[in-house]
This record gives C-alpha cells, sequence and structure tokens, in this order.
C-alpha cells in the first residue's frame, strides 16, 4: 500500500497528542511524507478528540476520509469515528474496554494498561499503542526503537528500555492476534523530513528573514506563532511581546517599523477586524510591517477552533478608504516558511503592510517539509535614504513621500540626521506636511498605489502563480492556501479517471495576477475555483479585478473542516457531467 | 563625544500652528522644544508619537521624526519605536480624548510595562476639534453638546490613576506654567521608564469653565509646599485626592526603576535598529533541527 490512515480518539487530556505525535515523527524520520490533524473542541480539558495521521509514499497536505486503523479508548471515540474505518479496517483497543461495533469489526484487543502496569509506569501505555498500531500498519518497529534511544536516553538506560519493552509487547501481541489481516505499507524513499506546522514554519521564517520583534495577542489558531518567537527571538537579539489587544500589537510593529526594524504581528479573524484601522494608516505613512493572519470560522466568534478561508475581502479590502496591500497566500508549510521571511524584503521594498493569509488547516496541522535551504533567504531592506546625502540637504528638506516611477520613495530612519519627517495617517504631501490640496491627493493616492502593480525583488519578479499539470486541461483547479493540498490530490485522482488537469495556486492575493490566469482559464475545458468559503471570494476577486470568459464555477466547503480531494472530484465529475464540458 | 550645540530654532518648523489664539497647546509645544534644547538632545534623535484632536498636531510643529497615529493608539507605537530603538527620545503626545478615552487601556498598560517613554497629555477637559463635547475628564454636571443636562459621570483621575497603575514618574503641569513645565518635561525624559505629565491646557474656545483663571484659582503648586516627598507613592495619592487631581508639580518618581526594554532578555545594548539582519544559519539549523 502506498498510504495507510491511523486515526486515535478518546478524552481531550487523556495523552492522545503525544501519543499522535511520536507516531507522526517516527514516520516523518522513516522518510514519508506525513500529514497530521485533530478535531478538537474550543475547551481545555474533557469532550471527545482524535487525532489522524497519514503515512504516505506521496506528498500528502490534505484530511483523508478513510482510516485503516483506529485506536479507541472510549465508546464516544468509537460512535464518532467508525464510520471513517476502511472495509477491512483494524479497530485497536485496550483489553479492558470492549467497544460496542458494528457487526463483522474487526477488534484488535491489546492489554496496554495492564502491559505498562507490569512495567512500572502507566504512561507505557501510550508506547503499548504505537508498538500494536506499527504491527497492524505493517511498519517495521527500529525506527520506533532509535527514536525512544534518541528522546529518552537522556532519562537512563531504564526508561529507554522499558519503552522499547513496551513497544515489542504491542507489536507481538497486536501481530499474532491480526494474522494476515495487518496492512503492508511501501517502503517510504527514506528521506528524512522535518515534520512542522504552519505556525511553526511561520516564526521560524519571520525570525530567519530578520523579523526581530513579534508584537501579538494570543487567539486561536495563531497563538504559537507568537509562543514559537517567544521561545527563539532572543536567541537572536529579538524579542516577542503579548501585548493587551490586538490594536496594540500592531500599533507596535508600525512604531518599530517605523523606526527601521522587521516587525510582525500574527492573529485570526476578529484581531484582523480590530487591526483594519491601523492597516489604514501603515499603508498611508508607507510603514513597512507584516501582519499574518490565520484564518478560522467567521465572522464574529464564529468556529474559532475551525477551519476556513473567509477573510480575503477584508485582507485585501478590509478598514476604511483606499491603500495599498500586499496579500501573499502560501498553502503548505514549506512555503510559509519562503513566504514570511519574504515578506519582509517586500515590506520594506514597497513601504506598506505585507498581510500572509495563512488558515487554521496549514497553521495547525503537522506536516512533512523537505529540508529548507537558508541560502535561498536574502535580506533586501528596499529604497533607503543616504545619510551623506542627507547631510548635505540641510533641514526641512527631505521629500519622504517624493513622486517617483515606481511610486515608492527612499525612507529615512530616526537617528539619522536631516532625515526628519512626519509620518501622518492624514493626507499629506511630499514632505509628509498635511495637505487636503486636490491635486496633491490625487497625485499621492495614484503613487500609493502605482507602488504594488507589480511586484519584484532584486529586479525579479514575484510570481503570483505556481502552476502545475496538463496543458490544454479539461479542468482547471485555481486555489489558494492550505486548500491547495487536496486540489493537487484531487488533481491525481481526476487524471487516473482519464481527464487533463491544470493546477493553479494563487501565492499572491493582492495584486492579484489576473492577466496570467485569463490565460490558464481560456486554455482550459472549464474553470474551477476550489476554496473554503460560503461566498467564492477568490472567484470575486478575479472578475472584480477583471477575468472574463468562460463562467468560472466553484467547489465550496464551509461546514468548518477542510476540503478533501474527493470532495473536489465529485463536484468537478457533477458540473462536467451536467454541462457536457469535454470529457 | 563632541558636544552639540542645539537651539530652539532646530526644533521649529516652517509650519505655522493651526490652534486657535490662547489655545493652551502653544504652551506644551513651547516647553517640550525648550526642554529637549535644555537637554541637548539633537532632533533627528527624537521620535513624537502624536495622536487624534488638536494636541495631536504637535508633531506637525516639531521638526524631528514624528508621526502622527490612529485615535488612541500612541502609547504601543511608542513602545514599538522605543523597543526599535532604545537611544532614541521618544515622546508621546495627545489629549485627555485620546489617551483616557479611547486610549485607556493602552495607557494602563503603558505604565504596567514602565518603558521609557514620556507621555505628555494636554488636558483641556472637554473635546475641542469635534467642536465640544464632554471628555473623559469633565467635571460632573459639566454642560456640553453632548451633555446638554449636564455630564453625568464622574471624570477619570489621571495622576490618581497613574499612581495605583504603578507609574514611575507622575508630574502635572499647567500650560501658562512655562517654567515648572519645561522642569517637569525635563525630569520626565530624563526618568528611566515610563513617566506621565498631565498637562492642564485650556481650550479657550469650548470650555468656558476651566479657563485660565479658573486653573490659577484652583491649582495647587508643589513647589509652594514645603515637606512634600515626591517618593512616598500612598503620601502622593492621599495628597492628589485630597486636592481633587489640582495639583501642579512632580507628584511621584520611583528612584529604581527599570525600563521594560531594559527587562527584555533577547535586546542588548545596541539597538534593534542597527542589528545586522543576516541570519546565523547555524542556529537556524539548531531549531530547524528540532522538527525531525
Amino acid at each position: 500500500m502506498r498510504e495507510i490512515v491511523w486515526k486515535i480518539g478518546g478524552e481531550q487530556g487523556q495523552g492522545l497528542d503525544s501519543t499522535s505525535d511520536v507516531f507522526a515523527t517516527v514516520c516523518s524520520r522513516l522518510g514519508y511524507h506525513v500529514y497530521a490533524y485533530k478535531t478538537f473542541a474550543s475547551r481545555i480539558k474533557g469532550g471527545h478528540t482524535n487525532f489522524t495521521v497519514r503515512v504516505s509514499t506521496r506528498r500528502v497536505l490534505a484530511p483523508a476520509r478513510h482510516v485503516h486503523v483506529l485506536v479507541v479508548l472510549d465508546q464516544e471515540a468509537v460512535d464518532r469515528t467508525i464510520g471513517d474505518l476502511v472495509p477491512g479496517g483494524l479497530v485497536l483497543t485496550d483489553s479492558s474496554f470492549t467497544p460496542d461495533v458494528p457487526p463483522g469489526t474487526n477488534v484488535i484487543s491489546v492489554p496496554m494498561i495492564q502491559i505498562a502496569r507490569e512495567l512500572g509506569n502507566p504512561v507505557y501505555r501510550n508506547m503499548v499503542a504505537i508498538g500494536a498500531s506499527a504491527a497492524l500498519l505493517g511498519i517495521p518497529l527500529d525506527g520506533f526503537r532509535a527514536y525512544v534511544a534518541d528522546k529518552f536516553g537522556r532519562k537512563g538506560a531504564e526508561v529507554v528500555q522499558g519503552n522499547i519493552e513496551a513497544l515489542q509487547r504491542g507489536f507481538d501481541i497486536a501481530r499474532e492476534q491480526a494474522g494476515d489481516r495487518v496492512f503492508a505499507l511501501d517502503r517510504g524513499d527514506g528521506k528524512p523530513r522535518l515534520l512542522m506546522t504552519g505556525n511553526d514554519a511561520t516564526a521560524i521564517g519571520a525570525i530567519a528573514g530578520g523579523c526581530r520583534l513579534v508584537a501579538a495577542y494570543p487567539i486561536t489558531p495563531a497563538s504559537e506563532i507568537l509562543e514559537v518567537a517567544a521561545k527563539y527571538l532572543p536567541k537572536f537579539g529579538g524579542a516577542a511581546v503579548q501585548m493587551e489587544d490586538e490594536l496594540s500589537a500592531v500599533a507596535v510593529t508600525i512604531g518599530a517599523g517605523f523606526a527601521g526594524v522587521r516587525a510582525m504581528t500574527s492573529t485570526s479573524g476578529p484581531g484582523i477586524s480590530l487591526m483594519q484601522e491601523n492597516l489604514g494608516l501603515a499603508s498611508m505613512t508607507e510603514i513597512p510591517m507584516v501582519v499574518v493572519d490565520t484564518q478560522r470560522g467567521g465572522p464574529s466568534t464564529g468556529m474559532p477552533t475551525k477551519h476556513e478561508q473567509s477573510d480575503l475581502m477584508a485582507l485585501i479590502h478590509g478598514g476604511h478608504g483606499e491603500g495599498p496591500r500586499i496579500v501573499l497566500a502560501p498553502g503548505t508549510a514549506e512555503q510559509i516558511f519562503y513566504d514570511t521571511a519574504m515578506a519582509f524584503n517586500l515590506a520594506e521594498n514597497y513601504h506598506c503592510p505585507v498581510i500572509i493569509a495563512s488558515d487554521l488547516g496549514l497553521a495547525l496541522w503537522q506536516q512533512t517539509v523537505e529540508d529548507i535551504d537558508l541560502d535561498r533567504i536574502e535580506i533586501d531592506r528596499g529604497p533607503l535614504a543616504d545619510p551623506a546625502e542627507l547631510e548635505k540637504l540641510g533641514r526641512e528638506a527631505f521629500q519622504r513621500y517624493a513622486q517617483t516611477e515606481t511610486g515608492v520613495s527612499p525612507r529615512s530612519l530616526p537617528g539619522m540626521k536631516n532625515g526628519q519627517y512626519l509620518a501622518t495617517g492624514a493626507e499629506h504631501n511630499v514632505f509628509g506636511k498635511v495637505s487636503e490640496d486636490p491635486k496633491n491627493r490625487k497625485q499621492m493616492m495614484d503613487r500609493r498605489l502605482r507602488k504594488i502593480r507589480k511586484l519584484e525583488l532584486g529586479g525579479k519578479p514575484v510570481p503570483g502563480l505556481e502552476v502545475s499539470g496538463d496543458d490544454r486541461p479539461d479542468v482547471l483547479l485555481i486555489s489558494f492556501g492550505s486548500t491547495i493540498g487536496a486540489c493537487w490530490e484531487a488533481a491525481d485522482d481526476l487524471r487516473e479517471q482519464g481527464l487533463k488537469v491544470k493546477v493553479a495556486q494563487v501565492r499572491v492575493l493582492n495584486p492579484l495576477p489576473v492577466a496570467e490566469l485569463q490565460a490558464l482559464v481560456d486554455e482550459a475545458g472549464a474553470a474551477f475555483t476550489v476554496e473554503n468559503n460560503a461566498t467564492a471570494q477568490l472567484a470575486f476577486l478575479l472578475r472584480g479585478n477583471g477575468l472574463n470568459g468562460k463562467p468560472l464555477r466553484s467547489v465550496l466547503k464551509y461546514d468548518g473542516t477542510l476540503m478533501m480531494a474527493d470532495e473536489i472530484v465529485a463536484q468537478v465529475r457533477e458540473a462536467l457531467t451536467v454541462e457536457g464540458v469535454r470529457a | 563625544m563632541a558636544t552639540v550645540t542645539v537651539t530652539l530654532q532646530d526644533y521649529k518648523t516652517s509650519e505655522k500652528a493651526w490652534w486657535c489664539p490662547g489655545c493652551g497647546d502653544f504652551g506644551v509645544l513651547a516647553a517640550l522644544q525648550k526642554a529637549l534644547v535644555e537637554l541637548e538632545i539633537e532632533p533627528h534623535n527624537v521620535a513624537v508619537v502624536a495622536g487624534i484632536g488638536c494636541s495631536g498636531k504637535i508633531g506637525n510643529y516639531i521638526n524631528a521624526y514624528n508621526i502622527h497615529v490612529t485615535h488612541g493608539r500612541t502609547m504601543p507605537v511608542a513602545l514599538g519605536l522605543k523597543l526599535a530603538n532604545r537611544d532614541l527620545t521618544v515622546i508621546a503626545a495627545g489629549g485627555d480624548g485620546d489617551g483616557y478615552a479611547i486610549g485607556m487601556s493602552h495607557f494602563l498598560h503603558a505604565m504596567r510595562r514602565n518603558p521609557d517613554i514620556t507621555y505628555i497629555v494636554m488636558d483641556n477637559r472637554i473635546y475641542g476639534l469635534t467642536k465640544g463635547q464632554t471628555s473623559p475628564t469633565s467635571q460632573t454636571g459639566f454642560e456640553t453638546k453632548s451633555t446638554p443636562d449636564g455630564n453625568l459621570e464622574r471624570p477619570v483621575q489621571p495622576i490618581q490613576l497613574a499612581l495605583a497603575a504603578g507609574a514611575t514618574y507622575v508630574a502635572q503641569g499647567f500650560s501658562s506654567n512655562q517654567k515648572q513645565l519645561v522642569r517637569l518635561i525635563k525630569g520626565a525624559i530624563q526618568h528611566k521608564g515610563f513617566a506621565l505629565v498631565n498637562t492642564f491646557s485650556p481650550c479657550v474656545t469650548f470650555n468656558k469653565v476651566n479657563t485660565y483663571d479658573w486653573f490659577k484659582e484652583h491649582l495647587v503648586d508643589l513647589d509652594e509646599v514645603p515637606d512634600y516627598d515626591p517618593h512616598d507613592r500612598v503620601a502622593a495619592m492621599r495628597f492628589v485626592a485630597e486636592h481633587d487631581g489640582l495639583v501642579t508639580g512632580l507628584i511621584y518618581q520611583e528612584p529604581e526603576s527599570i525600563p521594560f526594554e531594559e527587562k527584555l532578555p533577547g535586546l542588548g545594548r545596541r539597538p534593534l535598529a542597527a542589528q545586522d539582519l543576516r541570519p546565523d544559519k547555524e542556529k537556524l539549523q539548531q531549531i530547524l533541527a528540532q522538527f525531525r
């Protein structure tokens, strides 16, 4: 088998997360592609939770519908997840618990608690479960043994031995009970990868990109960005500060950006709403700063622990008035690492806020990441005034907002003599002085908006699209954010059904690469946007930016769960059948 | 370091101040400029963060690095500046509406953190730029366009609040008492930590009650109170409460104040803004290795 899915369900606080983490980490170390996610509620302890780990020989970046091995710790877990089991799937339980399952279900019962007790530590129960799972999924124990030695070595030989014993006993008992019903996972490519969440990658990518100050207010699902930054920034001479609210968090980044420090704030929907006025200020004063929005279910409190991609309008057009903002849309942990690092270059080259549109699926769920190439990361501080030239200028002569062809004017930083100016949210002239002169207003507005018509760094264009698949396709899928993982998978599946498929990942939501998309739409049989929202915001943006021609269909999902490949396949097939488009 | 001569001219701009003739804010502007000159701080090393309202225009008239921010957000912007470059003299300035209504939460949290920022509030007890509504510091019963039957609320007491919130430098000035105001602002800038200088700055157009004469009549000048101890927080609270907040001078200063930016573990002596940003690949690789 080229892929297996393992799921563990029980009550929150039962140690399911660490069990899942060990399983996912070892599979990643063994050279498999891993995607690990959980279902959780907005409460701390108690209540049902379940973790799913997809282990594959191919890249996987989306949830799976079917489970091969289901580890259940209580009846609620059975009731909620049994429907996911594939035919021939195995249910693994502790011997002390007799689950009520549909007739014909293969139940493997292992005395996990008893073995753990015999080995002298109740925590070993998790290792017994992992050992048993490995047996049922056809994964050898070697990798797990090596992991145990590596992680628990410091705690002494006894702990290592206890864990290994637990693994082995779980493995042996499950193997014996299951007989020839076990699965056999193909070997992976053996290439070890990193196992990260998007939030991990965002925080570390920011540090790699020269960010030295993170100011944020905790919010699901963005909090880990602040936490990871707080852990590592001091090692780089920087700081992460937990602010009193989102208004102050974004304001700190503006103050720091004005002073010449790369600063970032991270938040989710409600926080983005609160930040809108200050995003306008950063646009108007042309102060570089970076904001990460990990989208979740909205509006209002909506569904804080559920996935959605419905902030696009807020990110691009939110707030009052009109001002430039760059909006990036990475879809994988690897992409968000490099995009976050790049965001600071863009902010300092274009003197405006750069927003990274993340989403809960990308932010929280672990995925394998190919080795990060730090040599790819460059620091480009953008147009800065030359202190020697400023000295010669004399006082009150520096034109901070000078009219230039690109629209970007070099900025001075506090401490530079004769570079003093007023950065104001009020309309102003080239010197920064407040002005409501109609001619000046129009010139300033044109210049600010002109800045981001096309994005370049170091003379090279910043790609707004990432395109893969067949030329002259029957089906074009256009998507962004973590939904892209399901699109890539759906494209493979549709191809297996004989269709030609192309996938366009929108990497920059503003400025939107409309001309490139137009060409793709024109050559495709049918074009779909694939989005986790109810109103097809991406399609709306495309139309609003001038995309025309054939009808643009949308595959939408807004029930709080991530898009799955088979849902895209089904909706695309249905549309093709109904309308008889090629195929 | 060579000594520099800083003159009042260095801090002036070509902009003519758009305040009503007789506005108290002229006095605050003059006192701030004078304090900076007397401390021999060069304009390019000063950052002024101004709020919204008449008082928020102060940044237009000071030749320094000025940022005129959103309503109420002077405190966090000033914090960002200070964290970014601790060598800068960071001055936040705004009015009673900006600081004590929309910005109240940031005001309290700034005092809790104690960054090295000087905060000058131009308190005229009314909303001027929106043409005469009640303000958080307006007295109970005060009649304005928004409170035609008189203000039903109690006024915010900025000095008592600051003392209770743990502010490490608490002063109150009066814009027409230039000598004292300059001294208070200088003390605030020299203080290592958060310094509040609440300044009565009469609105000659809309506030017909709290006029220059009214303040002159009601204010108690601490310079004339023998044995007043500005290092005793509890005594300061009692004294200020007994005089309904109408006290000018240095009310309280904590001698051993350590600014927030000095406590943050990562921030070294060199300003963040002066750091080399090329990534330390070895350190980053070590961090990434934890995800294996």
